[in-house]
């Protein structure tokens, strides 16, 4: 079996489980409505996951897309809605930004993790300023994409299967992230074949920055409203998404549809607790065993797909 | 720099050229053209300049001073893209395929297919097809991931990707230590292959330490040392022993076979069917990548703990991967000859004796001859034969009853060679016991007993008058394979 | 090698001393000892903390423990919570303190060896179980420390803030552990190349389940005191300390790749990252443009630094 097939089939069979699991517990899940409800939050997790697994693929890491969500909903919900260009005129400029990052980080070999870093201090401070309460109010268009019940499948899913599909086009498939992912395995062959590493990265950001935005814009089509701290620990959970889905820190090892997978997984096994009505207390300690736990059962799979 | 008429014109001539790092002159004023159809051995000794100049070559460095005529132009700025259009390509010493990509995703990101629907099958079925081509018989896949592939068959498919006739077509191929990581059978086919380009009126730098290799495949040679070339002749009435003496060393006589030791009591380690006494010098042998290395890792791993350092340790390790398994770049020679014998310096309380630390590295520094202007300065600041002798070092200065060496002269001179090999016979004299994988007959046959691998395990041991390099070679093939 | 590439913490060190004087002067000068004397202790605590994640980091990429906001919540509450039960006292807050610290650094790395977890997420999923921990031996119930404790936690010595001479202790301790013992070596063999390491006889594992439990210990360390401190353990207490220890490790000149770190650096960016938000309070900026310029000034002061690897 191919490498990048096994990564995938893992987090896979790790999100079955846990749906398995789900769906004894509560039988009524097992429906258009329960997965509505289960995967809720799925898609900007999904799509800021995309955006970590873009900047890890380059060896680099983002802590600042929680941060960055939370700026680019309290747009949404503010410029966005109000007058859409100055809105959109945000966003390209934040994108530019990422790329500009990335740019700094290449040039002067700075460290990724530092850089973001204080980046998150910037787009937090800028999404303090923008709404330093919670309010604004989410676009139509937006609420309406956002809540569209599709046949068959709910939004949320059908959002899934397009993002992992789109991202699988462009990181997996297309040249350009062909040399994105070998920037992360050997940058030095992939310069000395004659690309521009700084190209790349510069675009390996503005790319994870337009799924940053994707991100906070889907975010406020599900919560209507914004606040600064809205998306913080999408910094963990972008990550966490990654690594659940199979990839690596190093070595631009990362897979597009698994992201997604992990993404689905972290979003399933919160729902999960409001299932089981934990104590709150325990609550958050219950999500780490889960991840625990999840991570326990790809390494079992993984032994045994080594044995077989 | 005039050329005749009646000869092809250069592929590529640089002239004068200069390059300094640092205080190290690599390059110091080297005149350098090959021509179409011509095949150009180039030997040197480590940090004599090979590299250097092959990187100037291709483009990925600027000399300092020196001017470049490739293709007929003089070429003001001239850099990997100028060099990629006029067909200059190189396989580096380094495997420099990206792990984590497939075979057709690295033809891609080498910039030696085109894009568009469908680029990953066409990718890899050139690949493919220049693989059959030039290692028939090979195996290999067009997506399958690299990072699963033997160090070997990377180094075919990126042997492969250089000849690969597609964009602008390769006019000159520069092979540096291409055979390093082949076995036999495989430097065969790329000898016949690189005999078959240069006949088709392509251009091949090819370097190599293996003497005879450069000799029977090269029309001339090229002799570089301290960063100048000694020596340029036509091949014809050149042998081994003339350009070992041009490259500065004296080729010395092999030694005689030495004693074999006595053997008495149970074997000092064991690993499957494979087992070694005090005092012998037992060697790995088979085709590259069957399992030799693995076997010694999992000695080492077996014999050593990850948890404490036991009071006296059992075997220690000399890598021949040096920066995969051996060299920590942030740190001096120093630091890195010390890494094993660390424990014997360390003083109550865990504070290491850093005058201890300092005579062991000068006492080595002699010993090994290691050329450094101190003990102080970065390891990567050395050549790859002088890395190498600090991590033997390293293994040598422990007082591990056993040395495992993993191929352990790649890229080493041949003086360092002959010095190594006079202290290995001189250790396994005084008792101590050597497990020694090389990819080299002649050093195999240094050895007292030879297990020879193949497909991962013992094919065949055979002990003293039976190494030969027959012998091996048969053990290695076996009956009827391929 | 020029003394500024050597030194990678003097940039640290350069910012800090600019921050002051930019606050020390606005004010006129009246507020030298004060601002001291509030960064001595703030940064004390940044410092112990920071010191356990820069071994962590220093056994290379990947290696950063998330868990030390959570630990340092767990060890405040339980020793607390401890010493209002069994009394006893400093010592007995002391050692429950430690013992989380050895509790909490054994989960991790068993996690980490044991299931091949990479440490970010290792750290990240047990900080998420010692935080509802925190949380369910809490109760809401703010716990006072005893008069002696807080009074210590709170009072100087010739001048410095108790606390600062512990953390001021801890680095020296560190320091020498780092440069000059064979576990501080091991350290930074492994951060460069584990499997290296390995082969050439360091005890990896060994190596770094310790680094991982005197992280661990530190951060419990640290998390007691702050809360003797302030009077009480807050659940929320540790939350600033995830960002502040990564950044206070890479601001003072520790390589984010592991194998190259730097003791001195600690202080110098503990400080400066607390002058900073100092000073701009004291320009009576808002909390969006304190945010934003913090933000930049770690991105500044990085650039200034450099990315550059040191050699030894």
């Amino acid at each position: 079996m191919k490498p990048d097939s096994l990564r995938v089939l893992i987090p896979a069979l790790s999100f079955a489980v846990l749906l398995a699991a789900v769906f004894w517990l509560q039988p009524r899940a097992m429906s258009y409505l329960g997965l509505n409800l289960l995967f809720n939050l799925a898609v900007p997790i999904a799509l800021a996951t995309i955006a970590q697994m873009l900047v890890i693929a380059v060896n680099d890491l983002d802590l600042s897309i929680g941060t960055f969500v939370s700026f680019v909903a309290c747009v949404t919900a503010t410029f966005l809605n109000d007058s859409p260009v100055l809105g959109l005129a945000i966003f390209a400029a934040a994108i530019a930004t990422y790329a500009l990052v990335g740019v700094l980080i290449h040039l002067r070999e700075l460290p990724s993790i530092v850089v973001s870093l204080g980046m998150s201090f910037v787009w937090g401070g800028l999404a303090v300023l923008i709404l330093p309460a919670p309010g604004g109010s989410a676009p139509p268009w937006i609420r309406a994409l956002m809540t569209a019940k599709p046949p068959l499948l709910p939004m949320a899913i059908v959002a899934s299967l397009v993002i992992a599909a789109v991202a699988h086009l462009i990181v997996m498939r297309s040249s350009f992230g062909t040399a994105l992912r070998g920037v992360g395995g050997n940058a030095r062959s992939v310069e000395r074949a004659g690309w521009s590493v700084l190209k790349l990265r510069a675009a390996t950001y503005a790319l994870a920055g337009l799924f940053g935005v994707l991100a906070g814009v889907s975010l406020v089509g599900l919560t209507t409203a914004a606040d600064a701290n809205i998306a913080l620990r999408y910094t963990l959970l972008s990550i966490a998404g990654v690594i659940l889905g199979g990839g690596e820190f190093t070595g631009g090892r990362v897979s597009a549809i698994g992201a997604v997978i992990g993404a689905l997984t972290l979003t399933l096994a919160s729902s999960f607790l409001t299932f089981l009505r934990l104590s709150p207390d325990w609550q958050i300690g219950a999500q780490g065993a889960i991840l625990i736990v999840v991570l326990a059962i790809r390494l079992v799979l993984n032994r045994q797909e080594r044995r077989g | 720099m005039p050329q005749p008429a009646v000869i092809a014109p250069a592929v590529i001539a640089v002239a004068g050229a200069a390059k300094a790092f640092g205080a190290v002159r690599a390059l110091d004023g080297v005149d350098f053209a090959i021509r179409s159809g011509e095949c150009v051995g180039l030997v040197g000794h480590n940090g004599a300049g090979k590299s250097t100049l092959v990187n100037v070559l291709n483009g990925g460095l600027t000399p300092d001073r020196g001017e470049i005529v490739a293709a007929g132009e003089a070429r003001a700025t001239y850099d990997v893209a100028v060099a990629r259009g006029v067909g200059i390509r190189c396989v580096f010493q380094e495997l420099s395929l990206c792990p984590n990509l497939t075979v057709a995703e690295n033809v891609r990101v080498l910039r030696e297919g085109s894009g568009g629907f469908g680029w990953r099958n066409r990718a890899a079925a050139t690949v493919r097809e220049s693989l059959d081509r030039i290692f028939p018989g090979h195996g290999i896949s067009g997506h399958a991931g690299l990072g699963g592939l033997s160090i070997a068959q990377r180094q075919m498919v990126e042997i492969a990707i250089a000849f690969l006739d597609v964009g602008a077509p390769p006019r000159l191929v520069i092979l540096d230590e291409p055979t390093s990581s082949l076995d036999a059978r495989r430097g065969r086919e790329l000898i016949a292959h690189v005999r078959r380009f240069c006949a088709g009126g392509g251009a091949v730098v090819f370097i190599s330490h293996i003497l005879s290799e450069v000799l029977e495949i090269s029309d001339r040679v090229v002799v570089m040392k301290d960063g100048r070339v000694a020596a340029d002749r036509p091949t014809a009435g050149l042998d081994a022993r003339g350009l070992v003496s041009a490259m500065g060393s004296v080729a010395r006589e092999r030694a005689a076979r030495r004693a074999q030791p006595a053997r008495s009591g149970t074997p000092l380690l064991t690993h499957g069917s494979l087992a070694a006494w005090p005092g012998e010098i037992v060697g790995l042998a088979g085709l590259a990548g069957h399992g030799q290395s693995e076997a010694l890792a999992a000695l080492y791993l077996a014999a050593s703990s990850g948890w404490r350092t036991g009071r006296d340790p059992r075997a220690a390790f000399v890598a021949g991967d040096r920066q995969v398994d051996g060299v920590f770049p942030l740190w001096s020679i120093l630091w890195n000859t010390t890494t094993t014998v660390l424990p014997d310096m360390t003083r109550s309380g865990g504070f290491v004796d850093r005058a201890a630390e300092a005579a062991f590295g000068a006492e080595w520094r002699e010993r090994l001859a290691i050329r450094a202007p101190g003990m102080d300065v970065p390891i990567v600041s050395l050549s790859g034969g002088n890395q190498q002798k600090a991590l033997f070092a390293r293994a040598l200065g422990s007082r591990a009853p056993v040395v495992l060496m993993d191929d352990p002269m790649r890229g080493v001179d041949i003086g360092t060679k002959q010095d190594v090999y006079a202290r290995i016979r001189t250790e396994a004299d005084g008792g101590r016991t050597f497990l020694w994988y090389s990819t080299e007959t002649d050093e195999v046959c240094l050895c007292d007993r030879v297990y020879v691998f193949r497909e991962g395990k013992v094919a065949a041991t055979l002990g003293g008058d039976e190494v030969t390099e027959e012998n091996i070679i048969a053990a290695s093939f076996g009956g009827g394979h391929a | 090698m020029t003394a500024f590439a050597a030194r990678p913490w003097i940039w640290s060190w350069i910012a800090m001393a600019a921050v002051w004087g930019a606050t020390v002067l606005f004010t006129g000068g009246a507020s030298a000892a004060g601002v001291t004397h509030a960064a001595l202790t703030f940064a004390a605590f940044s410092v112990m903390v920071g010191i356990g994640q820069m071994f962590v980091i220093t056994l290379g990429p990947g290696n950063v423990d998330l868990s030390i906001p959570a630990t340092m919540t767990l060890a405040g509450t339980l020793s607390l919570k401890a010493i209002d039960a069994w009394g006893g006292g400093t010592l007995v807050g002391l050692g429950v303190s430690l013992l989380v610290g050895l509790g909490v650094g054994i989960a991790n790395f068993t996690l980490i060896r044991a299931l091949r977890i990479p440490p970010i997420i290792a750290t990240l999923s047990t900080s998420f179980i010692f935080q509802s921990t925190a949380i369910w031996a809490n109760r809401g119930i703010r716990i006072k420390p005893p008069d002696a404790l807080a009074g210590f936690s709170t009072d100087m010595t010739l001048g410095v803030p108790n606390v600062a001479w512990i953390a001021l202790v801890l680095t020296v301790a560190a320091w020498v552990l780092l440069e000059r013992t064979i576990f501080g070596r091991r350290v930074l063999a492994i951060g460069q190349n584990m499997r290296a390491a390995r082969l050439a006889g360091v005890p990896v594992d060994g190596v770094r389940f310790a680094t991982y439990i005197l992280c661990a210990l530190l951060a419990s360390l640290a998390g007691f005191l702050l809360a003797s401190f302030s009077g009480g353990a807050a659940l929320n207490m540790g939350a600033e300390y995830l960002l502040t220890s990564i950044a206070v490790v890479v601001i003072g000149g520790s390589s984010v790749a592991g194998g190259n770190s730097n003791v001195p650096g600690i202080w110098g960016a503990s400080l400066f990252m607390f002058l900073l938000v100092t000073m701009l309070n004291t320009y009576g900026l808002g909390a969006g443009v304190r945010l934003i310029l913090t933000g930049l000034i770690i991105i500044a002061v990085i650039v200034a630094a450099g990315g550059r690897t040191r050699t030894r």
